[in-house]
This record gives C-alpha cells, sequence and structure tokens, in this order.
C-alpha cells in the first residue's frame, strides 16, 4: 500500500511538471513575433540593425519570463517536490 | 588572473563527490558554521563566487596596470574601450544624470558574464543558484525605490494610487514582481542551461552504448557521440546564454532605475530649494 502512494507522488509530480512546461507554448509563439517584427523593421531599414536587435533581444528576454517561471515550477517539482512530499507521508503513517 | 579558478577546481576535486549518472544537484555544501541562530553553511556557491571576484579583481589589475597618456599597450587599449562602451551604454540608456551609475552597471554586467562562464570550466556557476540572483535583484530593488523617493515619500506613496486609487494593491505586487522577476530570470535561464547540457550529454552516451555497444572490449564503452556535439550545444546555452543574461540584467537594471526616477520633477524640486535659500540669505543680508 505504501509503496503504491509514493508511486502515486512521483507519478504525480512528474506530471505536474509536464502540464507546467506547457506554458512553454506563450513565450515560444510570442517570441517569434517579436523576431519576425525585428526582421521586417532590419529589411525596411538596414541601418538600424543594432539597435533592432538588441531591442529585440532585451523584448525576448522579458516575454520569456513566464515561461521560465514554468520551467523552476517544473524543476521543484521534478527535484524538490517528491522527496518533502515522501516524508511527510511516512510521517504521517508513524515510520 | 587564472589561479583562483584553479583553487576552485582544486576544491571541486577534492571534496565534491563525483556524479554517477543524470544527477543534478545544488550547490554543494563544504561546511556550516554554527551560530546561534542556526547554522550559516558554505556553499560552494559562494566559494566560487569570491573565486570569480578575485579573478575579475586580478583582471581589472592586469588591465589598468602602467597607463600611460599615450597607450602602446593592447590592454590598455582593451581597458579604455571597456570603459567608454560602458559610460556609452549607460548615457544612451539612463541619461547624463545617472552617469555616476558606469561602474556598478560595469561590475554587474562583468560578475554576471564571468559568473555564468564560469560554467565552461566545469565549475559550479554561482549564477545557477537563486540566492545570488535573488541578492542582486534584492540590492536593484533598493536602488529603484529609493531613486523613486528621491522627490519625497508622499509623492512615492501617492504614486501607488495611480491611476485610481482601487487599484493599489495590484500596484504593490507588481512593485515586488519586479525583482522576483529578475532573478528568476536570470537564475531560471543559467539553470536550464545546465540541465540540458547534462540530460544531452546522458542521451549521448545512452545513443552510442545503445549503437556501438556490440562491439569487443574497451571499443564498445567509448561514448563516441559525446565527443564534439555537446560542445556545440554549450555555445549556444553556456555562452550565448550567459552573456546575454547579463547584459540583460544590467539594463533593466538601468531601465527600470532611471525610469522610477522623475528627472525633471526633481531638478524643479532642487531649484525651488535653491532659490527659497537664496531669499533667506538675502533677507539675512538686509
Amino acid at each position: 500500500m505504501l509503496e503504491l502512494a509514493i508511486g502515486i507522488i512521483l507519478g504525480c509530480c512528474a506530471l505536474g511538471a509536464g502540464c507546467a512546461m506547457i506554458a512553454g507554448i506563450g513565450p515560444g509563439i510570442g517570441e517569434g513575433n517579436a523576431v519576425a517584427a525585428a526582421c521586417e523593421a532590419i529589411g525596411r531599414q538596414p541601418e538600424s540593425k543594432g539597435d533592432v536587435t538588441s531591442t529585440m533581444l532585451m523584448g525576448c528576454a522579458v516575454a520569456e519570463t513566464t515561461g521560465l517561471y514554468a520551467l523552476v515550477i517544473a524543476i521543484l517539482l521534478i527535484f524538490v517536490a517528491p522527496n518533502i512530499l515522501v516524508d511527510i507521508l511516512l510521517k504521517a503513517v508513524g515510520k | 588572473m587564472i589561479l583562483p579558478i584553479a583553487i576552485g577546481a582544486l576544491l571541486k576535486i577534492l571534496f565534491v563527490p563525483a556524479a554517477e549518472g543524470v544527477e543534478i544537484t545544488g550547490a554543494y555544501i563544504f561546511f556550516e558554521i554554527p551560530l546561534p541562530f542556526g547554522g550559516l553553511p558554505i556553499t560552494e556557491t559562494q566559494v566560487n563566487q569570491w573565486l570569480v571576484m578575485l579573478s575579475l579583481f586580478f583582471l581589472c589589475l592586469y588591465l589598468t596596470h602602467g597607463l600611460k597618456e599615450i597607450p602602446d599597450r593592447k590592454r590598455q587599449h582593451l581597458a579604455e574601450w571597456i570603459v567608454e562602451t560602458t559610460e556609452k551604454l549607460v548615457k544612451g540608456n539612463m541619461g547624463e544624470y545617472f552617469a555616476d551609475f558606469t561602474p556598478f552597471i560595469g561590475a554587474v554586467l562583468g560578475l554576471s558574464a564571468f559568473s555564468s562562464l564560469l560554467s565552461l570550466t566545469g565549475l559550479f556557476p554561482p549564477t545557477s543558484d537563486l540566492n545570488v540572483t535573488a541578492g542582486w535583484a534584492i540590492l536593484v530593488f533598493f536602488l529603484i525605490t529609493y531613486y523613486k523617493m528621491k522627490c519625497g515619500p508622499v509623492r512615492y506613496l501617492k504614486s501607488f494610487a495611480e491611476p485610481v486609487p482601487f487599484l493599489a494593491p495590484l500596484n504593490v505586487i507588481s512593485e515586488f514582481a519586479t525583482p522576483v522577476s529578475m532573478a528568476f530570470r536570470h537564475y531560471g535561464n543559467i539553470l536550464s542551461g545546465t540541465v540540458i547540457s547534462v540530460l544531452l550529454a546522458t542521451a549521448l552516451g545512452g545513443l552510442s552504448r545503445l549503437l556501438l555497444g556490440w562491439l569487443p572490449g574497451f571499443l564498445g564503452e567509448i561514448p563516441l557521440f559525446r565527443v564534439g556535439l555537446p560542445a556545440v550545444f554549450s555555445v549556444y546555452f553556456d555562452i550565448f546564454s550567459g552573456c546575454l543574461q547579463a547584459f540583460i540584467f544590467a539594463m533593466l537594471t538601468m531601465l527600470y532605475v532611471a525610469g522610477g526616477f522623475p528627472v525633471e520633477e526633481y531638478m524643479k524640486r532642487q531649484k525651488l530649494k535653491a532659490s527659497k535659500k537664496k531669499q533667506i540669505k538675502t533677507l539675512e543680508v538686509i
């Protein structure tokens, strides 16, 4: 029974991590749009390439934030949460 | 310059146990200093951060050693180029008033970039520990708040009630979200690079074992696919990502500090104060 409970904890942590990384879709689309717009701008005004590139990188990094939040949550779920949850379970069972 | 990094490598070889297979752990704790309010752990992060700072210090000493009015050495050209570029960056993004910020921004850029690039030597990069980036972000948060308060605390408190007083809680949250997002952005990027590198190396090792494992003797043991290929990814995940994150951290610091400071109003207040002082002085003279 205990093995089953621990198995459920581990499996659900992995599932949760996978679900959290769905958030990777948003930054992908957003950064794609930003880069497309930057390419257009450079095509129209090739002389402003330096400014456009640095601004684009900056914007991309800011847009990436939500994806990174999801990444941090996923990493916590995989590497940190199982140990804590199993400890709680073992304490509750009394072992 | 290289000596501190060599010391770090030696410490790692001597104390940190070797990883087996896929193992992604946090910073290794060397020892703990017992204190009345709980122990103070000395981790790999702190040691490596100090080593990076030492090597940067020696690099600066080397670059600025024997400066001349007419530069005749490459390193003086390099040092001048670094200072001028940083100055231009700061003045371009923050305005003339913040020209004194150049050393700070330069330090943030250099420390962050070199901390991230430390992973190239195989050591634990300090920036992939949340404590380090959170410390920097908190420092930046205090700077932002200081410059926002320069026009008086009343104006600072009033700024929360804009555009409608009803939105004040959201403004408070967004105020605290700034340092949190800065810390998580830097930390997450460097850490994800490390994690992906480890996973990739393991996967390539497994692939070569699968495809070449039937070879007799030690030939089957050689992880052929691991040679060279991870280095290509490391160019993006370690070098590009590390330098880009350093640049972005410095850029965001500049934008937030300069954006939170109402220069024109501050100048007006200073002028008002100066004119009042003058009036008082003239009255005293009379």
